[in-house]
C-alpha cells in the first residue's frame, strides 16, 4: 500500500516536472514579449535595456534553471504588465472564476435534473420535445454567440440584467464573493447561466435517459407493487439511480466549465483567471502564463493522485494491477 | 439590433439615478490597466488611468501640442542648455509640497532602471544623453550632449512621481496598493481591482483648476460588442473604441453622442527594400531578381490601386482619414497640400506595364489582425485592390504578439542569425505621440542604424541619403522654422519616392450618454478632464 503511495507520488511528480519543461519552453518559443511592450522610439539600446530588465538576455534553459530554482521557493515570477508576483494575481482572481463555475454548476443540476426528469416520464409529450430541442441547441450553438444573445436580450432591450462586469463584493473567508449581494447576483446570473448551458443539456439528456431506464427497471415495478407513492419512487428510488452517471460525468465536466469560463469571462468582463489569461497571452506575459499552467497543471495532478489512492484503497486490484505492470 | 432603442428609456431611468449625491463618471475602456506605476510600462491601457494620477513637466493639449504642466516655462539658455521654471503652488495628493528634487528624483529613478519593468521610458532621457540639475525649488537645468530641440516634447512623456511616496518602494506592487500612487493630478487613487475596476477620486487642490467629477471609474471591457452593450442598458456613461460598424446607429440615436478626432497614427503598407524577397514571386512561384519593390514605379502603382475612400467607407466606417501625409494635420511636421493617391487602376497597370511588370508578379502580405481599428480587414480589401492590378496578393494576418516580433526580428526566436525583419511587405502602423514629425521622419525614413536609433521602424530598410541628411540635421536644429522646413522636405522627399505607402489616420471615436460633452484626444487617451455634462 504505501509502496504503491510512493510510487504514485514519484509518478505524479515525474509529470509535473516534464509539464514544466513543455509549458516553459512552450512558452518562450512564441513570439517575444519586448516588441509587444517597447515604445516605437525605443531604439537598440533601449530594447536591449528591457530584455535584460526582464532576464531574456540569458539562453533559455538558464532562464529554464533559474525558474526552477525559483519554484522550489514557491516563487513563480512577477507578471511582466502587473508587476506583482503570478500567484498573488492568479489567487487575487480565481475566487471569481471559481464563483462563476459553482454557480453554473448549481444552475445545471437545479433546471437541468426536473426538466430532464420530465422529458424521461412523458417521452412523446409536446413539453419534452420542446425541452430537448433545447438541449440540443444549447449544446450545438456556440457559447460566445448565446453570450452576446443574452446581453442583447437581457440588458440592452429589456434593461433587467447588467451587461458586464461583477458586482458588489463581500469578503468571506478571505475571498471576495460576489452572490451574497443582491447586486453581485445580478451581474452573476448571466454568466453563469451561459456556461451552466453546456452541462445542463448534459444533465437533461442524462436524466432523460436514465428515467427511462430505470423506470422499467425490477425494482421499480416491486415498488409500485409494494403501493409506494408514485412521488416517493420517483424522488428516492430513480433519482438516487440516476445520479451516479450524472455526478460522474459532471465532476468530468466541471474542469472543462472552467477552460470554457475563458470565453464566457471574455464575453462578461468577468475579472476572473480565464480573462487575465487571454489578456497576459496578448501580450506575451509570460511568468503569468506559465504560472498559471504550471497551476492548473499541478490541480489535475494532485486531483488524479488522490482519486488513484481512493481507488486504491477501495479496490485492491488496483493496487495489484499496477504491481505487476 | 434594429430595435435596441426601445430598451433605453428604463436604461436610462437606471443611468440617472446618482450614487449618493455625487458625480461620478464611468467609463468602458478597452484595454484594463495592469499597474499603476507610472513608469512600469508604456501601454495605453495603463497610461491614460496614470495620467489622471501623475502630471509631467510638459502636458499635451487634445492635438498633442505641448503647453505647460507642472511646469510653467521653459527656455534654451545655448544650444545645449534648456531652463526649466516649475509651478510653485503645487502639492501633492497627501499635501507635500511638490518641487524640483521630486523631478530629479524621478528622472533619477527611471535612469537607475526599474528592475523587472517590460518598458519603462527611460529612453526618454537618454535620447541626446539628458542631464539634469536643481538649481533652486523651482528651477531646473537639462544639459543635452548637442543641440536637441525636443527635449520639451521628450520631458511630456515621463509622469513625476513623488519622492517622499516613491523612494524605497517595490516598483509597480506598492503603486497598485495605491501606497505610493500620491501624484499631483486632477484625479487622486481610490481603488485598484484588477480585470474589474480603477476608481479615482476628485483632487480639490488640483493646479490645472476645478475637476468636474467626484469620481471616476474604470471598467475594463474587451469584448466590442459588450462594451457597446453595457454603454446602451447604462452600466457607463462612456466607452472608447465603439465597433465601427455600429457608428451610424449611434449617431442618429438621440440618447448618444458620439466624439471623434483624427489619431495621430498612421497607419501603412511598408516594402521590403532587399535584393530578394521571400514572400514575392513572378506567376510562376519562382523568386524574382531583383526584387519588384525596388523599383518606385511599382511602388506608386501599389499606391494608385488602392482605393483610399472605398476603405474609409466601408471596412472603417468613416472612422478613417486617407492620407500621404505622416503626421495628422495641426502636428509640426505636416505637409500642406500633400494629399492622398487618388484611385487609379489604369495608371497603376500602366505604370506597372512601364516597370517590365505588366504581367503581375505574386506577393503575401502580412499584418496583426488585433492591433489595429479593423486591421485584417483593412489588409484583405488592399489585398483584393493589388489583385485587381494584376499583383496576385495573399494575405497573412496573425496576433500582434507573434507579428511584431516577426516584422522586427524575424525568426530570431527559433533560428539564431535570422534576426532580420521577415516580411516582404506589411502593414503597420506609427504613432506621433509628442505631436511633431522628428521623430517619424527618423524612425520611419531615415537609414536604419542601430547605433543612432536612425530608421528605428524602418523595417522595410529603405535608404535615402536625401533624406537621411535632412532628418539627421533636424534632430539637432533647436530653430523652430528651420526645423520644420528641413522635416517637411524629408516627408515630401520620401512620400514622392514611395518609400511606404500610408493608407489613413485612424479616426478615433468615442461614444457616451448625450448628457455628456467629451473634447477629444489625438493620442487615444480618454481622459476625465476632457469629458463634462452637457449644459
Amino acid at each position: 500500500m504505501t509502496e504503491y503511495i510512493v510510487r504514485r507520488i514519484l509518478q505524479a511528480m515525474l509529470v509535473l516536472l516534464v509539464m514544466t519543461v513543455l509549458v516553459f519552453f512552450g512558452v518562450n518559443v512564441v513570439g517575444n514579449p519586448v516588441y509587444i511592450f517597447a515604445s516605437s522610439e525605443c531604439d537598440q539600446p533601449c530594447l536591449e535595456r528591457i530584455i535584460s530588465d526582464l532576464g531574456l538576455d540569458k539562453p533559455i534553459w538558464e532562464q529554464y534553471l533559474v525558474f526552477m530554482g525559483n519554484l522550489f521557493q514557491g516563487d513563480l515570477g512577477n507578471s511582466f504588465t502587473h508587476g506583482i508576483p503570478a500567484m498573488e494575481l492568479i489567487f487575487y482572481r480565481l475566487p471569481a472564476t471559481l464563483e462563476l463555475a459553482f454557480m453554473a454548476l448549481v444552475l445545471a443540476l437545479v433546471i437541468g435534473l426536473p426538466l430532464g426528469m420530465y422529458a424521461g416520464l412523458r417521452p412523446n409529450s409536446f413539453i419534452s420535445r420542446c425541452i430537448m430541442g433545447f438541449s440540443m441547441i444549447s449544446f450545438s450553438v456556440p457559447v460566445f454567440w448565446i453570450g452576446l444573445i443574452m446581453i442583447l436580450v437581457f440588458s440592452v432591450q429589456l434593461g433587467w440584467m447588467p451587461a458586464v462586469g461583477r458586482g458588489d463584493t463581500v469578503e468571506v473567508l478571505g475571498a471576495n464573493v460576489s452572490f451574497l449581494t443582491l447586486d453581485g447576483l445580478r451581474h452573476l446570473l448571466m454568466p453563469a447561466f451561459t456556461l451552466s448551458l453546456i452541462m445542463m443539456s448534459m444533465v437533461i439528456r442524462l436524466t432523460r435517459a436514465g428515467m427511462r431506464e430505470v423506470l422499467y427497471a425490477d425494482y421499480i415495478k416491486f415498488a409500485r407493487a409494494n403501493g409506494i407513492r408514485e412521488s416517493r419512487i420517483l424522488t428516492l428510488h430513480v433519482m438516487k439511480n440516476i445520479l451516479i452517471p450524472i455526478v460522474t460525468v459532471l465532476g468530468m465536466e466541471f474542469g472543462g466549465v472552467i477552460a470554457f469560463a475563458v470565453v464566457v469571462e471574455s464575453i462578461f468582463s468577468w475579472p476572473g483567471v480565464g480573462k487575465m489569461l487571454i489578456d497576459a497571452i496578448a501580450v506575451l506575459d509570460r511568468p503569468l502564463i506559465v504560472a498559471y499552467l504550471i497551476l492548473v497543471v499541478f490541480m489535475f495532478v494532485v486531483l488524479n493522485l488522490l482519486v488513484d489512492i481512493l481507488y486504491s484503497t477501495l479496490d485492491p486490484r488496483v493496487r495489484l494491477g499496477g504491481a505487476s505492470s | 439590433m434594429k430595435h435596441w432603442t426601445s430598451g433605453l428609456l428604463a436604461a436610462a431611468l437606471v443611468a440617472a439615478t446618482p450614487a449618493l449625491g455625487q458625480d461620478v463618471l464611468t467609463i468602458g475602456v478597452r484595454t484594463e490597466a495592469a499597474s499603476l506605476d507610472p513608469h512600469w510600462t508604456q501601454l495605453s491601457g495603463d497610461t491614460q488611468v496614470q495620467e489622471h494620477i501623475f502630471d509631467r513637466l510638459v502636458a499635451l493639449d487634445n492635438t498633442s501640442q505641448i503647453q505647460p504642466g507642472l511646469a510653467v516655462s521653459w527656455e534654451a539658455l545655448d544650444e545645449t542648455t534648456w531652463e526649466f521654471k516649475l509651478r510653485e503652488d503645487v502639492t501633492w495628493h497627501d499635501g507635500e509640497p511638490f518641487t524640483a528634487e521630486d523631478v530629479a528624483f524621478t528622472y533619477d529613478r527611471l535612469r537607475a532602471g526599474i528592475s523587472g519593468a517590460p518598458a519603462s521610458p527611460a529612453f526618454q532621457l537618454e535620447k541626446g544623453s539628458k542631464q539634469w540639475e536643481v538649481i533652486d525649488d523651482y528651477t531646473l537645468h537639462i544639459t543635452t550632449d548637442g543641440p536637441y530641440p525636443t527635449v520639451a516634447e521628450d520631458l511630456a512623456m515621463l509622469p513625476i512621481v513623488a519622492e517622499h511616496a516613491a523612494r524605497g518602494v517595490t516598483a509597480s506592487v506598492d503603486f497598485n496598493s495605491g501606497q505610493a500612487a500620491i501624484g499631483t493630478g486632477p484625479f487622486m487613487f481610490e481603488e485598484f481591482s484588477p480585470g474589474d475596476r480603477v476608481t479615482v477620486k476628485k483632487n480639490p487642490n488640483w493646479w490645472g483648476g476645478e475637476v468636474e467629477w467626484d469620481q471616476v471609474v474604470f471598467r475594463p471591457v474587451g469584448e466590442d460588442a459588450a462594451r457597446l452593450a453595457a454603454l446602451l442598458n447604462g452600466d457607463v456613461d462612456m466607452i472608447d473604441y465603439p465597433p465601427t460598424i455600429d457608428l451610424p446607429q449611434l449617431r442618429d440615436n438621440a440618447d448618444f453622442t458620439v466624439s471623434s478626432i483624427p489619431a495621430d497614427r498612421l497607419i501603412y503598407m511598408m516594402p521590403s527594400y532587399r535584393h530578394v524577397e521571400e514572400f514575392i514571386t513572378d506567376n510562376d512561384g519562382n523568386v524574382m531578381v531583383p526584387n519588384p519593390l525596388r523599383d518606385w514605379r511599382v511602388r506608386k502603382a501599389l499606391s494608385l490601386a488602392i482605393n483610399r475612400e472605398a476603405i474609409s467607407e466601408r471596412v472603417m466606417g468613416g472612422a478613417s482619414l486617407p492620407a500621404k501625409n505622416i503626421v495628422p494635420p495641426g502636428f509640426f511636421g505636416y505637409v500642406d497640400g500633400l494629399e492622398a493617391d487618388p484611385y487609379d487602376p489604369e495608371q497603376a497597370q500602366a505604370l506597372l506595364a512601364e516597370a517590365g511588370y505588366g504581367d503581375g508578379f505574386r506577393m503575401t502580405i502580412h499584418g496583426p489582425n488585433d492591433r489595429y481599428i479593423n486591421d485584417a480587414r483593412i489588409l484583405e480589401a488592399v489585398a483584393q485592390m493589388w489583385s485587381r492590378i494584376g499583383i496576385t496578393t495573399e494575405v497573412d494576418a496573425m496576433p500582434r504578439n507573434i507579428f511584431f516580433s516577426r516584422l522586427i526580428r524575424g525568426d530570431e526566436l527559433t533560428m539564431p542569425g535570422f534576426d532580420v525583419p521577415e516580411f516582404s511587405m506589411s502593414m503597420t502602423g506609427w504613432g506621433t505621440v509628442a505631436g511633431e514629425a522628428t521623430y517619424t521622419v527618423s524612425g520611419t525614413l531615415e537609414t536604419y542604424n542601430a547605433a543612432t536609433g536612425g530608421g528605428n521602424g524602418n523595417f522595410g530598410r529603405y535608404s535615402n541619403p536625401v533624406i537621411d541628411a535632412r532628418s539627421v540635421l533636424a534632430k539637432r536644429t533647436i530653430d523652430r522654422d528651420a526645423r520644420l522646413a528641413l522635416l517637411q522636405e524629408a516627408v515630401q522627399i520620401g512620400m514622392e519616392d514611395y518609400a511606404y505607402i500610408p493608407i489613413h489616420f485612424q479616426v478615433n471615436n468615442w461614444a457616451m450618454s448625450s448628457d455628456l460633452v467629451h473634447n477629444p484626444r489625438t493620442n487615444e487617451r480618454t481622459l476625465a478632464v476632457d469629458v463634462s455634462r452637457a449644459e
